[in-house]
């Protein structure tokens, strides 16, 4: 193995590389910052891969998968792992005949996200077993286990990945024996005992579950995931207790410390780090985001230091910890400011934004490209919370506003982001409609712009761009009984769109005012995907 | 300094989005890696896409821990917008006793003149780092290739070879 091919990948792109070494039969997931280039590296590598319109849908669609002995990976970011909750928590009774892998991509100091949700409380809650890579070449070898893992268990498993996980560069040594293949070809085994959650059958399958991890938690102990790296100082003096990108923050900012390196963070090795921590004249938890690993240290009775709370907040790096190791809890001197991100010159969205800013909208808006609307010149946003709350939040705006200020309140959502989690927002508006009515822009620019320019199931192409089936917004709209539906290219009909957004404002009656011009980025690129998929309908059958 | 970094080499790369900060950091870190140093590159996606501030931290050396500069550590400061300038100066190593401070590199180097295509302007000032870095010139010209496409490889390599034959204090 000496011979080991060497490769300077991101943390994403080793995930892919060890999916597809793993024998992982299908990727899913949804686009999201920095989780998205895993299923588009494991596609360009020529594994199945697709995206899938949400992440609950496209959990659901792996764990079939998985059930139906097929390995599988999921990937999201980690606000996307809310969306998905629902069957993990019950994944995690079901278990799985062949892997699955879900990937939480979180995001400490929101370099691109709503909130900096720390997705290790997921693990305990749910009760899955979560590995944490470190960096490039962990998140290689800790995909290649968490496969391994899943399939010894028969259950889901959490690769927890962060920011500067996902997106720095390390070198790679691709080694490691891949898993062996899954038990025989993908087959149907009914069990309905083990499949079907009905009370009578999930009780059981809950004690079945803490049994697993009472068991992973014994293997933990002295599992190679978890490891101790001596320091250059006197033994016995200062430990360090950390796990992903931490771990190496800490390494550099205390190089005399030894440092327990937690690669399974759920179920903790409380035996392993008790010894540590009686071995060490003094013991600090270093970790990103909440106090997870130090509050059940602590839990367990094993005496640690934890971060003053002002380290709860933002990324770490090396210098945040050599402050954290020496308690210094003053205020931190924040960054110079940078310069804003703002939409693109001539950008279609900005028409829009111009007009609800003219006509005194009061917006509450969605996830995406368009959220940038709220930044000058435009500030022409409201409100913004997750994916699909656009149309839903204005709606509860409108039951209860005075119906002059409720007349002004409209939704913007764009289109990935409604087909994500827009349209159950629409029959809400159908079945419970405000008694001003309301007004819904669905700002189509023909793709998931934010996160990079990804299909979705509203362009007609699979994530490798192929022709795929295609939702129609204005035929669903149509469909769901709303009678006001109007498309406009909004840089070229600014004015019939600025007169249909003036009679929709005055009616009390519901609207769906769909926006479409391709993403100005985008635009090349999908003008050459659709001469392909012509080239291709020009094919004769062979 | 007991730091087991204290060979590794610290390069910030800044600018606005579309500027080609991404790029040029990737060519750095891909060229460091093919000398056979160790290498780590850091840095931020989403957001900064849309013509805001963007910054790549490239560290190289035997052996590389985190993949971020730590503050005030740079050993190099590459700016590509001359109004980032002044939000990254924090960056870079200040002077200390008997040690240079780090080294600030500008579009101001390149003679526009000369440049044989404005866009190329960041892998120019990659020519004129490389006379300070234990890089091969064959590992760069590599780089370039690896990293950029096929037609875009003799305006590049061009740029490089500008940056690489001005002298910079």
């Amino acid at each position: 193995m000496g011979s080991a091919q060497r490769l300077l990948l991101s943390g994403d792109e080793a995930v892919a590389r060890a999916a597809l070494a793993g024998g992982i039969a299908l990727g899913t997931g949804y686009p999201g910052t920095p989780s998205t280039e895993i299923l588009e590296t494991f596609s360009a590598l020529g594994g199945k891969a697709q995206w899938a319109p949400n992440e609950k849908v496209g959990l659901e669609v792996g764990l079939g998968a998985a059930f139906a002995g097929g390995r599988a990976l999921v990937t999201m970011k980690h606000v996307g792992l809310n969306v998905a909750a629902d069957p993990l928590f019950t994944a995690a009774y079901t278990g799985v005949d062949a892997a699955l892998v879900v990937v939480s991509a979180d995001d400490p100091g929101m370099a691109s996200s709503q909130n900096e949700q720390d997705n290790r409380r997921y693990a305990e809650a749910a009760a899955l077993p979560m590995l944490e890579p470190s960096d490039s070449q962990e998140a290689y070898g800790f995909t290649l286990a968490a496969i391994e893992l899943s399939e010894r268990w028969r259950m889901p498993v959490l690769l927890r990945l962060t920011t500067r996980v996902c997106h720095s560069k390390t070198v790679v040594s691709l080694d490691g024996a891949p898993p062996a293949a899954p038990d025989g070809a993908p087959h149907f085994r009914r069990d309905i005992k083990g499949r079907v959650m009905i009370p009578a059958n999930a009780r059981p399958a809950h004690r079945r579950l803490r049994a697993k991890l009472a068991e992973i938690a014994r293997w933990g102990e002295t599992c190679p995931l978890n490891r101790v790296i001596e320091g250059t100082g006197k033994p016995a003096g200062l430990g360090i207790i950390a796990s992903g990108i931490a771990c190496v923050h800490a390494r550099e900012a205390a190089p005399e410390a030894a440092v327990l390196k937690l690669g399974l963070t759920y179920p903790l090795p409380l035996g392993l780090i008790r010894a540590f921590a009686a071995a060490h004249a003094r013991t600090v938890v270093v970790e990103e985001g909440d106090p997870y690993l130090a509050n059940a240290i602590r839990a367990a009775g094993v005496a640690v230091e934890s971060a003053p709370e002002i380290y709860r907040f933002g990324e770490l790096n090396v210098g945040r910890v050599r402050r954290l190791l020496a308690g210094d809890a003053t205020p931190e001197a924040a960054p110079p400011p940078g310069k804003p991100p703002q939409l693109c010159a001539g950008c279609p969205h900005g028409f829009v934004f111009e007009l609800l800013r003219k006509h005194g909208c009061i917006v509450a808006g969605d996830i995406g490209c368009y959220t940038l609307g709220v930044l000058p010149p435009h500030e022409a946003m409201d409100t913004c919370v997750c994916m699909g709350a656009g149309i839903t939040v204005g709606l509860g705006m409108r039951h209860v506003l005075p119906p002059a200020e409720a007349r002004r309140v409209v939704s913007v959502i764009g289109d990935s982001t409604f087909v994500h989690s827009g349209i159950t927002g629409l029959v809400e508006m159908v079945y419970n409609k405000p008694p001003t009515g309301h007004v819904v822009l669905i700002l189509d620019n023909g793709t998931t712009a934010m996160t990079g320019q990804q299909e979705h199931p509203g362009t007609g192409r699979a994530l490798d761009h192929a022709p795929a089936g295609k939702i129609s917004f204005e035929d669903l709209a149509r469909a769901l009984g709303i009678a006001n539906v109007r498309v406009f290219d909004p840089t070229r009909e600014t004015g019939a769109l600025d007169r249909a957004l003036t009679d929709a404002l005055a009616a009390d009656d519901l609207t769906v005012i769909i926006t479409r011009r391709p993403c100005l980025l985008a635009a090349g690129k999908i003008r050459q995907y659709e001469r392909a998929a012509g080239a291709c309908h020009e094919q004769p059958e062979s | 300094m007991n730091s087991p970094n204290h060979e590794v080499v610290n390069v910030v790369i800044a600018g606005l989005g579309g500027q080609g900060v991404l790029k040029a950091s990737d060519i750095l870190a891909d060229a460091a890696f093919r000398s056979g140093h160790d290498v780590k590159k850091a840095e931020v996606h989403g957001m900064s896409q849309r013509g805001g501030s963007i910054a790549s931290d490239v560290r190289f050396g035997a052996r590389v821990l985190s993949p971020m500069v730590p503050e005030g550590e740079a050993d190099f400061l590459l700016v590509l917008s001359p109004d980032q300038v002044e939000p990254n100066r924090h960056h870079l190593r200040p002077t200390g006793p008997g040690r240079p401070g780090g080294s600030l590199i500008t579009p101001e180097a390149i003679d526009p003149a000369a440049l044989p295509n404005r866009r190329a302007v960041n892998v120019a000032l990659l020519g004129v780092l490389s006379r300070r870095l234990p890089i091969d010139e064959t590992a760069w010209q590599d780089a370039i290739r690896a990293n950029l496409p096929e037609k875009l490889h003799a305006v590049n390599l061009q740029a490089f070879a500008l940056g690489r034959a001005t002298p910079h204090p």
